[in-house]
């Protein structure tokens, strides 16, 4: 058994932003993360990111994660470890994790939960095929291996991910043949979707999948055109030959460790699904567990870093640590929320989080 | 973008040798082989492939020296592996 003062679970943007904030104090830190390199899906965002200076705007993704990793890495009371998934939560505290193989069990007074989204699929003939993945998946490919994912792609979901990942491919040689989306409204900025237009991608709205064709393999997509009520219309059929169908129609958090834990959760779509309840400090209905980011609630590495920070502020609070300019810290955190939530998509997120939070 | 590639190794999928860089995950390695079918559902036998690429789907599971299984996606492909395609649920041996 491993005793430690702080649990922190995923090393996305918000598990490590809550790491330097809890590590700056001194106290004890564990930061285990699945996958074999840490910075969650800033390692494949190759593209200059929104936001504002104290959010790293302008930086690309990976340059990010790697400004939070060298800090988070630099602090000796913070330890990092890689391939260590964690895989349950007890009654009594414990939590369990597999790391590098090695079946462990951990005592921590405080835990964050810092995990992440998970790729949502859509239901339709053939998605099982090899060939139709999510976004994240020829991301990973091309921008965190330099494999060329396909040759030819039809890309359904115009929000955000979807257009960033379509010019993603194109820079990857990869011919985007059409990008589907089954509202009558792109989602995402107009300024990538433009973007894409003008390398003569057709953005066809009103459109979503059929069928995916193959045997052993992808080998064709049919779109069709849907009507008001999202059914699919005879005869507006169009099939395009493709060896990938990226799927980009949105995130849902990875709470299954929050369930686990007994957390109270709730549905609300516009957070991406399942959330846990939460106060304004990010404390979920047990005490001494935190969330941060995309697990809280689907939005951006942006808003994921500062959560990180309020999260890990939050912790230190419940260690009993006083910081001498805690509540103005604390202000500066929720006023970078605020701030980040102030256009268009925050509204959704506020209305989504008013509900979530007690 | 430059990638720093590992050393090339050498593993073998089914049989025959596949070349590989280390760092690379198996699945990874097999895709960039131009493997797409990884695993086949229980059911239907259909064949399955990469879906998500970080562990949280299961849609690639293979058999990794004798171990069945095994999220190929996240599994770090080593010199001399033995990666063998899964026709079922998988025995323990
Ligand atoms: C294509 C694309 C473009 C984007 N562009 C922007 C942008 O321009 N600006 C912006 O602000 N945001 C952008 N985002 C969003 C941003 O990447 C995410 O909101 C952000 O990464 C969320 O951070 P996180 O730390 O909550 O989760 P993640 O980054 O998903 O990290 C979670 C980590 O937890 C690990 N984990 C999960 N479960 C376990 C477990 N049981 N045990 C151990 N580890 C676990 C995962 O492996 C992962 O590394 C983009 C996203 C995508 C996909
Ligand atoms: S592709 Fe999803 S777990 Fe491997």
């Amino acid at each position: 058994m491993i005793h430690t003062d702080v649990l922190i679970v995923g090393a996305g943007p918000a598990g490590l932003s809550a790491a330097i904030e809890i590590g700056a104090t001194g106290a004890n830190v564990i930061l285990l993360e699945r996958s074999n390199v840490a910075g969650g899906q800033l390692i494949k965002q190759t593209h200059m990111f929104f936001g504002s200076e104290k959010q790293y705007a302008s930086y690309r993704g990976y340059e990010i994660s790697d400004i939070l990793l060298k800090e988070a890495e630099s602090m000796p009371n913070v330890c990092i470890k890689l391939q260590a998934t964690v895989l349950a939560a007890y009654d009594d505290g414990t939590w369990t994790a597999d790391i590098e193989g090695e079946y462990t069990k951990i005592k921590p007074k405080v835990v964050v939960v810092a995990t992440g989204a998970a790729e949502k699929s859509l239901p339709f003939p053939g998605n099982d095929l090899p060939g139709v993945c999510g976004a994240g998946a020829l991301q990973t490919l091309m921008n965190q291996y330099g494999v060329k994912p396909a040759e030819n792609v039809v890309m359904l979901g115009a929000g955000n991910i979807g257009l960033i990942v379509s010019y993603q491919l194109l820079q990857a040689n990869v011919n985007v043949l059409a990008l589907a989306e089954g509202s009558q409204k792109i989602g995402g900025y107009l300024v990538h979707a433009s973007k894409l237009r003008r390398l003569g991608v057709p953005i066809m709205t009103g459109y979503t999948v059929k069928e995916a064709l193959g045997t052993t393999a992808l080998e064709a997509v049919t779109l069709w055109k849907i009507d008001e009520n999202w059914q699919g219309i005879a005869g507006s059929e169009i099939t395009f030959s493709v060896d990938a169908l990226c799927i980009a129609v949105g995130l849902s958090p990875l709470a299954e460790l929050l369930w686990q834990a007994g957390c109270k959760m709730l549905y609300v779509p516009s957070l991406g699904g399942y959330v846990p309840y939460r106060d304004k400090s990010l404390c979920t209905s047990i005490e001494n567990i935190f969330i941060a980011g995309d697990v809280a609630g689907v939005e951006e590495a942006s808003a994921a870093m500062v959560e990180g920070r309020l999260a890990g502020l939050s912790a230190i609070k419940h260690l009993g640590i006083d910081l001498p300019n805690q509540s103005a810290t604390e202000a500066d955190y929720y006023a970078q929320l605020a701030s980040l939530r102030n256009g268009h998509s925050g509204e959704k997120i506020l209305s989504g989080l008013s509900k979530a939070t007690l | 973008m430059d990638f720093k590639r590992g050393e090339e190794i050498v593993f073998t999928f089914d049989g025959k040798p596949v070349s590989a860089f280390e760092g690379e995950t198996v699945a990874v390695a097999l895709y960039a082989a131009n493997v797409r079918k990884l695993a086949t559902s229980h059911d239907k036998h259909r064949a399955r492939g990469i879906y998500c690429a970080i562990g949280n789907c299961a849609s690639c599971m293979m058999i990794v020296d004798g171990t069945p299984n095994v999220k190929t996606c996240v599994e770090p492909v080593r010199a001399g592996m033995v990666v063998e395609s899964q026709p079922d649920k998988g025995k323990l041996t």
